[in-house]
């Protein structure tokens, strides 16, 4: 099947194997993206540190014709999956700057940032690389565009904000305050306890 | 309660909020994630994730839009673990079209993650990029560039070009990066459309950030790629290119584009592979960037990866543009450094590279012989597999002695992944090269004795059909061979190899008669012993016994003292569960009792088979004589039956299960197509004294032809030819073709190699068998075909002087 030249797939997982990571640039069905993990972690889990950190792509995700680029980092590995339209060398550089991205976004960058914080890494990869194919490498630009971005997310209150407020708007209703009966008109509303929300 | 499309009284207002905040609020996605790190089980992980997702269904189902981002983030942590989440999918949509950035942020991402253009649902997405590409904050824009970039279907990307393109001349060079490689998106899936984004392409080398500079060259080469036209029309870029290489290497310290002290090698690389493109092929252009690659390839830092890797491409550039050969070797020589440097990488790189320009560079590779060697002993798998081939590749008439040397030793010492690709490398080789008999068989042996298990199965017969070709090797051969299975049978090829050449040559072995090393003492019955071991061990495949039971029969008609006891052995298999065995023992046993008066006929020893060469793994020899059809009148060799076949043919003909009386036909083995009255001139040759004669003679190469008459048929003539070159390079891929008038026949057979090795050090030899009913004057027209200093060669020539002997 012809496919389009660029990266096919990033892939961060852990010694174990638990994805950290997962973005395919190309199309795959949901369950041979999993086998697709999980084949790699075992093609990269048997390779000894004085090895080259090049090999052939598993059979899922095209064989020879496709490499896995690779670096081994603490307890994360960071794969790449090419086809010959980048240079092996080149993406070796390219996981450095990515990595080291992550370094500066994070301070000091460990697994767990990662765990807890997977939507940030994919909005930074997004700034590295797009639609498989590399965006831009200059760490600082990327850094900068990042934090532009964040602070724009904060000033809308973020993900968890909203709800945060609609809370606390109930805890500063001065409940004691209530009417325990609201008369309308002929309208008649009971209004329930809500001391336990409180 | 919720009444749907009808307007809610107060009291159900209230009533309503009062349940929406007494229902827990969604966790966030951090509590989710540490909720799940501490399931102990794979299952304890399911049925966490199972309940939040209802969770988080019931919460879409509510509309809510407070909490869908927080939702949607979680779902697309789940993803990531493996579970399902394709309900989320019309939820990203609403995030997308959402007026906050938060939620769109989420949203897109999601929809990258979760959706493609197979759901009809990601089309309700087009308007709400076109809408997002034209918002008023650039990161909304962003967001909707790379999720069109991404994932774009081709309607869509027909929709929204005119943005894409309207993007790609901005001044903001944030966007305008990223509607480059949106464009590069646009053109893949609607090629029509290259021509609207060529306009924009005018000024964007102009540029002074990397970023859109980087992402510029990646859509000019998308465009050059995809269209010769377009790759006519950026020729005229390589001087501005040049500039900005030049720029890159000469601008001395640069901090924001600066990796381990080069600038921005990431644009460099880039530029090189554009310059590469647009150099090949054209003079012009490869003028233009010599001086530029020369420069990049003497001043280029290699003590870090970086520079590395700006230097490998320029080495591939300099390989595939037309530049002038100084350079050419100074980019080999690169790569032979390269060969030597500490980092694997770097190593395995540049091998891949040799491999690739082995072809057309032979020569200058081949200087790095002894390093590429000395890979083969690198701990480095990945390495050791690129030197094998380089290795195979570099093999030639010169060298064959010492790098079979190297190559049996790596044979010997390497992983077993390795072990059958060698050892038919290593059969390919020394059939192409083998400088003496003896070496070639002494290599075979050498291979099978110890790679013996993973030689393949197509190895047996072609070795059985060399050594059988090597008539006055036979007392040599099978004694070897007898020496090392006695001690160890357990090597599936070796013993079918060595069982199949007793069974042949059974008489020379006792008869110790070996001319080229000390005979040894062998009897009968040791001989049977041996047979016999392999017969009964349990290490013997079902096929292996079938080569020793045949070999055992044919002993027979070679052995005087021990005929009782080999009838003995056929009739025990008689009842051998195996039902290959026992067929074969039925019949020979019929062949002892019934047809016994046959027997010495049938099991004659074998005639020299004709060639057929073989395709080995590393794809070196093309089948000679099945060339393309030409408007010449040449009749391609009989694709012979395979030597496994031949070495069967005793066995058809004792037929299926009932032995009727077989016709006792010529152990010759019949080619299986070709012009039947041809055939069967063996033992009817008369070798009279027909003066040879030099047919060609032209650029070093010398065809020479000599003639036989058959006895037995007046009208045939049979021509061997010789083909010697006398220059200093081999001739490649060499082809003979020929052509005689319409009242004769032709029949080709294969040749013994394709290569015509340099300084006349041997010949390509091939049998030409021409029939001539009406005796006229033999003539021919012959064209040949090769492979000389790098470049194809072709001519055509008459033979008009043939002696009358060859045809009266």
């Amino acid at each position: 099947a012809w496919r389009a030249k660029k990266i096919q797939a990033i892939l961060v997982f852990n010694n174990h194997g638990k994805p950290r990571l997962v973005r395919f640039y190309q199309r795959f069905p949901e369950e041979i993206q999993q086998q697709i993990v999980r084949e790699t972690f075992h093609l990269v889990l048997k390779r000894d540190d004085n090895i080259c950190n090049f090999l052939e792509g598993g059979s899922l995700i095209g064989g020879s014709d496709y490499k896995l680029i690779y670096r081994h980092y603490a307890t994360l590995y960071f794969v790449f999956c090419v086809d010959s339209s980048e240079s092996e060398l080149g993406i070796l550089d390219l996981i450095q700057v990515f990595v080291e991205t992550l370094d500066k976004c994070f301070e000091n960058v460990c697994e767990l940032d990662l765990i807890f914080h997977m939507d940030k890494v994919h909005y930074i990869l997004q700034e590295v690389v797009m639609g498989g194919m590399v965006l831009e490498t200059n760490m600082n630009e990327i850094v900068a565009q990042i934090e532009a971005q964040n602070r724009l997310e904060k000033s809308e209150g973020g993900l968890s904000a909203a709800p945060a407020r609609a809370v606390s708007a109930v805890k500063n209703i001065n409940l004691p305050e209530m009417p325990r009966n609201i008369n309308i008109g002929d309208l008649n509303i009971k209004v329930p306890n809500l001391s336990q929300f409180v | 309660m919720y009444l749907a499309g009808e307007a809610w009284s107060p009291n159900q207002w209230i009533t309503r909020q009062f349940l929406v905040l007494r229902m827990p609020a969604p966790i966030r996605l951090r509590e989710l994630i540490r909720t799940i790190r501490t399931a102990r089980t794979q299952a304890e992980e399911r049925e966490m994730i199972q309940k939040e997702c209802a969770a988080i269904r019931s919460s879409f189902r509510e509309e809510d839009n407070t909490y869908r981002c927080r939702n949607v983030a979680k779902l697309l942590y789940m993803h990531m673990l493996g579970y399902p989440a394709h309900f989320g999918q019309l939820e990203c949509l609403k995030l997308i079209a959402s007026q906050k950035f938060t939620d769109k942020r989420i949203g897109y991402l999601g929809a990258m993650l979760l959706l493609d253009e197979r759901q009809d649902v990601h089309l309700l997405m087009t308007n709400c990029i076109k809408n997002d590409l034209n918002h008023s904050t650039q990161y909304v824009q962003g967001l909707a560039l790379c999720t069109l970039g991404c994932m774009g279907s081709s309607e869509m990307c027909r929709d929204l070009a005119g943005e894409v393109e309207k993007l790609l001349k901005t001044s903001n060079s944030y966007l305008r990066k990223k509607a480059a490689l949106c464009a590069v998106h646009v053109i893949r899936k609607v090629p029509e459309l290259m021509e609207m984004f060529l306009p924009a392409t005018k000024n964007l080398l102009n540029e002074k950030n990397h970023g859109v500079l980087h992402t510029s060259v990646v859509l000019l080469t998308e465009m050059c790629e995809r269209s010769p036209d377009m790759l006519a029309h950026f020729r005229k870029l390589v001087p501005q290119l040049v500039r900005i290489l030049k720029n890159l290497i000469m601008s001395g310290y640069s901090p924001e584009h600066d990796v381990s002290g080069i600038s921005d090698p990431f644009l460099q690389v880039r530029i090189l592979r554009l310059l590469r493109i647009l150099g090949r092929n054209d003079d012009d252009s490869s003028e233009a960037m010599n001086d530029i690659l020369a420069q990049v390839a003497t001043n280029t830092e290699t003590s870090k990866n970086v520079g590395n890797a700006i230097l490998y491409e320029t080495v591939l550039t300099i390989m595939d543009i037309k530049s002038e050969s100084g350079l050419r070797v100074l980019a080999i020589n690169i790569l032979g450094r390269f060969l030597l440097n500490n980092d694997k990488n770097i190593r395995y790189v540049a091998l891949t590279s040799l491999l690739k320009t082995v072809q057309t560079d032979h020569n200058a590779v081949q200087r790095h012989r002894s390093t590429i060697v000395d890979c083969l002993k690198d701990l480095d798998v990945s390495i050791k597999r690129r030197a094998m081939e380089l290795s195979f590749a570099l093999v030639n008439g010169n060298n064959i002695r010492g790098m079979m040397k190297e190559l049996l030793y790596f044979l010997d010492s390497c992983e077993p992944e390795f072990k059958a690709d060698c050892a038919s490398g290593i059969f390919l080789a020394a059939e192409k090269y083998a400088p003496s008999k003896r070496w070639h068989i002494d290599t075979i042996m050498r291979v099978l004795t110890t790679a013996g298990s993973y030689v393949r199965d197509d190895a047996v017969p072609n070795l059985i059909q060399l050594i059988t070709n090597s008539v006055e090797m036979h007392a040599y051969t099978v004694q070897r061979l007898y020496k090392a299975i006695l001690g160890d049978y357990s090597q599936q090829p070796l013993v079918q190899v060595a069982a199949w050449c007793i069974g042949e040559y059974g008489d020379l072995l006792v008869s110790g008669q070996c001319e080229e090393e000390e005979p040894i003492q062998v009897t009968e019955d040791e001989v049977l012993d041996i047979l016999e071991s392999v017969l009964i061990s349990n290490m013997s495949t079902s096929v292996t016994r079938g080569y020793a039971l045949t070999a055992i029969m044919k002993l027979s008609t070679r052995f005087t003292c021990t005929v009782n006891r080999i009838k003995k052995v056929v009739s025990i298999y008689g009842s051998s569960i195996d039902v290959e065995l026992q067929q074969r023992a039925v019949e020979y046993n019929a062949l002892f009792k019934k047809y016994d008066h046959m027997r010495s006929a049938l099991l004659e020893r074998m005639p020299v088979m004709e060639k057929v060469t073989t395709n080995g793994p590393t794809e070196i020899v093309q089948t000679n004589g099945e060339t393309d059809p030409t408007p010449l009148e040449t009749k391609p060799p009989p694709s012979g039956p395979q030597p496994t076949s031949q070495a069967n043919d005793l066995l058809d003909l004792l037929g299926g299960n009932d032995i009727t009386p077989v016709i006792p036909t010529a152990p010759t083995s019949k080619p299986a197509s070709a012009g039947g009255e041809l055939l069967d001139l063996l033992g009817d040759i008369n070798l009279t004294g027909i003066p040879s004669i030099t047919a060609y003679s032209k650029n070093g190469l010398k065809i020479e032809f000599t003639f036989e008459r058959s006895n037995t048929n007046p009208s045939v003539t049979v021509i061997t030819i010789q083909a010697s070159n006398s220059t200093e390079l081999d001739m490649t891929d060499f082809v003979f073709q020929a052509a005689v008038p319409k009242t004769f026949q032709l029949q080709l057979l294969s040749p013994s190699s394709s290569i015509v090795p340099a300084f006349n050090t041997g010949t390509i030899t091939q049998v030409i068998k021409v029939l001539n009913p009406q005796k006229q004057q033999l003539r021919m027209r012959i064209k040949l075909t090769y492979n000389h200093k790098g470049s194809a060669m072709q001519d055509l020539a008459e033979v008009n002087n043939f002696p009358p002997q060859s045809w009266q």
